[in-house]
């Protein structure tokens, strides 16, 4: 397969969209990506959706995308893999573009979880578990997440406050973040009293739910457009997947799923993870922040929270994490998630972070995007220089 | 949940009908087709005793509208005794007075209901057992 590129990035900031609907949000992104990569001759399009027909009632959603971005007629599929959905896209997309079917590709993740109720959004993200032996009990995608942060807690020992610096850092970060959701700073106090959802889950520990879209342009080498922006390489992207059900695992506190695509990533893009400057995890709770460093490698089993508490993944740290805010304060429009992570990620290699968050000399960047609870992960590195 | 789900689910439900894989010895609820350690496709039912030990649990603060009406409410991972983990809401129990280990055994309640003339769905939920056999 041939090498691929990132040339052009685009996002809407997340927010309650409430005046834009699906396609306009789409498009925004779209155009923005397009324009940063001085408009090339796109072939084909991803999009990342995961609730467009629980929400929306649209299905069919990616020719309805590309008949409004302007794009009428060419290749168009939604691909659906719940809270990965945008990685999912960005992965087709690279392998469209990386197999010589098509020269350029454009991958955009969309969400919209303000367009009903908040119960029709709980019950929407709740699909992503087993519906007839998880939802059916009446157990919440908060819930599961909780089962596995209160097992944590026993097994390690840990209190409930000791998970404060994961929230703290994300809302840290995304105060210099525009597209953030959120701007505010969160205190430990303010942490510890914040309402439970599903106990030990408190609302400061969930990511929002939000709209928000974002979007990439992917091309081959050769096929390069002479673009304003250093070209970002995609090193690797790959899928590990695991049971559904949490209760079907051995071990719930061990991400198969976040194993194998961390593995196979790191062997694709024949590195260790030392090489690895920027982690842009699924935050999506500060125990699944915990279990994805855990299970990729970069902490032993229990520790995580530890190095967190000693500010490892601040942006001063080893390895920061949640850069733009994360899933935590940027927000996590779900299928839209995980090209916003990529966003950042080429943002930082090109100097156009918001200039708190830039790093310095980042050589490769990982992006780990979860779907359910740990049952589809797609991860992501990306590289200043070609591979 | 529509009618024809509800009743294909009747055994799950009501008796915890699983499956056992003859070449392994593997047990699973719910049932699969495939046996995904030795990939035997000829798996026999097995039907689980209903007892169990607390693995995790959770109180929930927030929830769907089907079961808005049982807020707060306690979803657990219990270890059933012959080895594999069931998701199920605990009943006849305070949240206070849940552990972690501690022992439960299956009973048949109302999970949730549709509407007034909906259909009410009923199936497994674990209480404490009072007095645990010593085994
Ligand atoms: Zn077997």
């Amino acid at each position: 397969m041939r090498p691929v590129a990132i040339t052009g990035v685009g996002q809407t900031p997340v927010r309650e969209h409430w005046d834009v609907g699906l396609r306009e949000l789409a498009v925004q992104a779209i155009w923005a990506a397009l324009e940063d990569a001085a408009d090339p001759k796109v072939e084909a399009l991803f999009v990342g959706n995961m609730l467009s027909g629980m929400m929306a009632s649209q299905e069919h959603l990616a020719v309805l995308i590309a008949d409004y971005a302007g794009l009428r007629g060419i290749e168009a599929v939604k691909v659906e893999l719940a809270c990965a959905s945008g990685a999912a896209a960005f992965r087709q997309a690279v392998l469209a573009v990386a197999s010589g079917a098509v020269r350029t590709a454009v991958a955009v993740g969309v969400e919209k979880l303000t367009e009903r109720s908040i119960h029709a959004t709980t019950e929407g993200l709740a699909s992503a578990a087993d519906a007839d032996y998880e939802a059916a009990m009446g157990i919440s995608f908060v819930a599961l997440n909780a089962l596995l942060m209160r097992r944590y807690m026993h097994e390690y020992g840990y209190q409930k406050s000791d998970f404060a610096p994961f929230v703290q850092l994300a809302h840290e970060n995304a105060q210099a973040n525009p597209n953030a959701l959120f701007h505010f700073e969160v205190g430990r106090d303010q942490y510890e009293k914040s309402r439970m959802v599903a106990d030990p889950i408190c609302l400061l520990d969930s990511s929002p739910v939000a709209d928000g879209a974002a979007a990439v342009v992917i091309t081959a080498e050769e096929t390069r457009a002479a673009g304003p922006q250093i070209p970002v390489w995609v090193h690797a992207c790959e899928i590990g997947t695991d049971t559904i059900a949490l209760d079907n695992r051995k071990d719930p506190l061990w991400m198969k799923g976040v194993e194998v695509s961390t593995r196979k990533a790191l062997q694709r893009a024949s590195l260790d993870h030392s090489r690895i400057r920027l982690f842009e995890l699924h935050d999506a709770f500060s125990i699944m922040s915990a279990l994805s460093l855990e299970s990729a490698g970069f902490a032993e089993q229990g520790q995580a929270v530890r190095l967190a508490n000693e500010g490892i993944f601040q942006l001063t740290g080893r390895l920061p994490m949640a850069t733009a805010g994360g899933l935590k304060a940027r927000g996590h429009p779900v299928g839209a998630t995980g090209i916003y992570q990529i966003v950042e990620a080429v943002l930082q290699f090109q100097q156009r972070a918001p200039q708190p968050l830039q790093l310095e000399g980042v050589e490769y960047a990982m992006t780990q995007n979860i779907g359910g609870s740990g049952a589809s992960v797609v991860t992501t590195i990306l590289g200043r220089n070609k591979p | 949940m529509g009618i024809p789900r509800n009743w294909r689910l009747r055994n799950q439900r009501y008796r915890l009908v699983g499956s056992q894989c003859p070449q392994c010895q593997n047990l699973f609820f719910p049932p699969r087709q495939v046996c995904p350690h030795c990939y035997n496709s000829e798996l026999s039912e097995f039907v689980f005793s209903g007892k169990g030990s607390v693995y995790s649990f959770t109180v929930l603060y927030q929830t769907t509208p089907k079961f808005e009406f049982q807020i707060p409410y306690i979803v657990a991972l219990i270890d059933l005794n012959e080895g594999p983990r069931i998701t199920a809401q605990l009943t006849d129990v305070d949240a206070e007075e849940v552990r972690i280990g501690m022992p439960v055994e299956m009973v048949v309640r109302k999970i949730s209901e549709e509407n007034e003339r909906g259909l009410i769905h009923y199936g497994y939920k674990f209480r404490p057992i009072a007095f645990p056999e010593s085994e």
